[in-house]
């Protein structure tokens, strides 16, 4: 039989952990809130019935307001799974429940996934099990997902639910979580709505207390009559009347009263609430008033000083020699031996492989800063940059949540973009969208590389490190103008769960490197190789399709001489570099492979002599720095751009951010070529 | 003893106290409640550093709560 398992739970609960554990997949797995913004499904491996699970979003609770909600929400309430798997955080039961006490409401079995069970050992804590599931009414089985502990007996004890549930002797069950004075109301209300059963879809039961709460995301769906809900209406006012308080808050009050009830009675814990952990003691050094923000910079030094540093070098020169030397040299041999056309030699020779090497070059490097980008993230030092920055970002009108997506961002912005679901406001995630693609993404990493490596050879990982802290800096500055004028609004409080650190595992690290830098190989193989015929052809051939001598008259230098005006106040306006902006809005690394095709024909890296000196007859430092910026700032690449207008959902608002971007980007670069020039750089 | 109520943002780091009232308007109460404060929980302050939001400790878990929305949650101290 088929089957569809959802998971369900709290951000950073191991849902990714037991997701990929069941599916024998290698979904990358943080340790910061909200790794999973959309649904991912997945097959459950080493079962013979046909079971598909699904990874929900994590959520704190079923209210529908923040999209990651209403996509949990809708999925578990639209699609019915035929059992809901809630994943319990063991060492924060009592928080963790609050949901589980929502979705056993929903009317779909529930079975507990007890996770993290080992640092429950660990600390030497003790749960009754047994007690604490039949309080619950809910079948718990307790879990390590990140070793595979307990997973088979979950999946087994899921598929037992999942049958009786399709014969019909499972019913959703519902908890005594209200008092009797509570209760009352939630039962008038549920037979107010007896006689419209045939319009609801769903449990009636979950929808009485919706209502009651006054969810609009319901009363909006299920379109009832006035006239019931004018009567729930008041059974509403009745009820906060008699509490003195709202009806949400009094059901939320309850929930949690009847949770601490059970957790008193199967939980001891050897540790107060309020002792300082290991975590707090590292807290209190990383979120000093003073030395927090310095220690944030000098980690991100350390990480650019070893990404472009001698072992980024080695590894450039590495790959270098291995594409250039080893296979140029075998492929020109055969392609001799073949006695191939002139054409087709130079087609693969000086444009395919020297437009491939010239990105294939950076990849050990992007891996590189992808590695210690995951170790930030799996420690958890992530979510206190964002606390950190919260001082700072509240000030210029954005929360400091709003910083990891664009800490993301130094990735790539497609996923950057997708973070920023977990922003409760939708201005917030308008403004975070916008800003988000000033950060520095590891595309972008291969254009730095090349010119910092040309033209600042001695202080390389200074002029980079220099790039990143100027994309911030415009990302801050952009926010307090564009929060000043189009996007006006004070930000969401800001609010958010710092997870303990971890030691990050290697094997974890090492899926999260992958899960990011398999892209930029992929990328190299498909859109990068089909840039680099692209590029080579009209650099190669005029409009009436004649092989040209000089490239300035082939068809990419005519439209690059068409354009470059507009880039000339800015210290770059000669046709090559017109035409790698141009390309480059494929994809970023195409500004270096069309830089290696236009200027160096052949021998072409960053490495090589004769495209530095090619280039360091059109560029000077200032130039090229200018050039660096321009790149960094302005739209960025057709993926990010189809993500922004997915997110943004307006072509408007896309418009509008790329046209800004790419505005920001002319300025800052002008700024710095003209006040460089008169400063006599 | 006489208990006073204050808002959480007064509360020095390593102090706890009980959630009295809320008024950060309903979007706020619902995010607090998901992740655990409600009227009656308790809750401990790890860290209060000037202008910037705090560190809490709520059920098992540790909360930054901006010093805004810390300010406008009164509790007593205990």
């Amino acid at each position: 039989m088929s089957f569809r398992f959802a998971l369900v739970g709290n951000p950073n609960s191991g849902k990714t952990s037991l997701f990929n554990e069941i599916t024998g997949n290698t979904q990358y797995v943080g340790n910061w809130p909200g790794v999973t913004v959309e649904k991912k499904e997945g097959r459950a491996k080493k079962i013979k019935d046909d079971v598909k699970i699904i990874d929900l979003p994590g959520i704190y609770s079923l209210s529908p307001y923040t999209l990651e909600e209403i996509i949990a929400r809708d999925y578990l309430v639209d699609e019915k799974p035929d059992v809901v798997i809630n994943i319990v955080d063991a060492t924060n039961i009592e928080r963790n429940l609050y949901l589980t006490t929502q979705l056993v409401e929903l009317g779909l079995p529930v079975v507990i996934a007890l996770n993290m069970m080992d640092e429950v050992e660990a600390a030497k804590d003790k749960i009754d099990i047994d007690a604490l599931a039949k309080s619950l009414g809910i079948p718990i089985i307790p879990t390590v997902a990140t070793k595979g502990r307990g997973v088979n007996e979950l999946m087994q004890k899921s598929l037992q639910i999942a049958q009786t549930a399709a014969v019909g002797s499972a019913t959703g069950k519902s908890l005594n979580i209200f008092n009797k004075g509570i209760e009352k109301y939630i039962t008038e209300a549920e037979s107010a709505l007896a006689a419209h059963l045939q319009d609801i879809p769903f449990n009636p039961r979950w929808v009485a207390l919706k209502l009651l709460e006054g969810d609009l995301k319901i009363i909006d769906r299920l379109n009832l009559p006035g006239k019931l809900l004018q009567e729930i209406g008041q059974r509403r006012d009745m009820l906060e009347e008699e509490y003195g308080s709202d009806a949400e808050t009094i059901i939320a009050d309850a929930r949690y009263d009847f949770i601490s009830g059970i957790v008193k009675k199967t939980i001891e814990r050897k540790r107060s609430q309020g002792a300082l952990s290991t975590s707090d003691k590292i807290d209190k050094v990383v979120t000093n008033r003073l030395l927090a923000i310095p220690l944030f910079l000098a980690v991100m030094f350390v990480v650019f000083r070893i990404t472009f540093g001698a072992l980024g070098s080695f590894t450039i020169d590495w790959v270098d020699a291995l594409i250039n030397g080893t296979i140029a040299g075998t492929i020109n041999g055969w392609l001799e031996a073949l006695g191939a056309a002139e054409w087709l030699h130079a087609l693969i020779i000086d444009g395919i492989l020297a437009g491939l090497s010239s990105i294939l070059v950076f990849v050990p490097q992007i891996m590189i800063l992808f590695l210690f980008l995951a170790f930030l993230e799996d420690s958890g030092y992530m979510a206190r940059a964002a606390f950190i920055m919260d001082r700072l970002f509240k000030r210029l009108g954005l929360s400091g949540k709003s910083f990891i997506p664009m800490l993301m961002g130094f990735g790539c912005s497609v996923p950057a973009i997708m973070a920023t679901r977990t922003l409760e406001n939708e201005k917030d995630r308008r403004l975070t969208i916008i800003l988000t693609p000033f950060m520095s993404c590891g595309a972008k990493l291969p254009i730095y590389a090349l010119f910092a490596g040309a033209f600042f050879a001695n202080n390389q990982s200074l002029v980079v490190f220099s790039i990143y802290l100027l994309g911030i800096v415009i990302a801050i500055l952009s926010g307090i103008i564009l929060r000043k004028t189009v996007l006006k609004g004070e930000p969401t409080p800001f609010l958010m769960e710092l997870p303990p650190y971890r030691i990050p595992t290697g094997k974890g690290l090492l899926i999260h490197m992958w899960d990011r830098g398999k892209g930029f190989i992929k990328k190299a193989g498909t859109v990068i190789f089909a840039a680099a015929v692209f590029i080579w052809f009209f650099q190669t051939f005029n409009f009436s399709l004649k092989m040209v001598e000089d490239p300035a008259n082939s068809i990419l230098g005519v439209i690059g001489r068409g354009i470059a005006p507009i880039f000339s106040p800015l210290g770059f306006g000669d046709w090559k570099s017109a035409v790698a902006i141009f390309t480059g809005l494929l994809a970023k690394e195409v500004v270096v492979t069309t830089m290696g095709i236009l200027h160096g024909l052949g021998e072409v890296t960053e490495s090589s002599t004769s495209l530095i000196g090619a280039m360091q007859t059109y560029f000077t430092p200032l130039k090229a720095y200018a050039f660096m910026a321009f790149t960094l700032l302005y739209m960025p690449c057709i993926a990010a751009f189809g993500v922004i207008k997915r997110e943004m959902n307006s072509w408007k608002w896309t418009w509008f951010a790329v046209g800004f971007q790419t505005a920001v980007a002319w300025l800052v670069a002008f700024v710095i070529y003209q006040v460089g020039s008169l400063l006599g750089f | 003893m006489n208990k006073v109520k204050m808002p959480l943002g007064f509360l020095q780091s390593g102090r706890e106290g009980t959630v009295k009232e809320m008024h950060g308007g309903n979007n706020m109460c619902r995010r607090l409640a998901g992740l655990g404060i409600t009227c009656g929980s308790r809750v401990g302050v790890i860290s209060n550093n000037a202008g910037g939001p705090l560190i809490l400790s709520v059920k098992e878990s540790r909360l930054a709560l901006g010093r805004g929305m810390a300010l406008k949650i009164m509790v007593e101290e205990e």
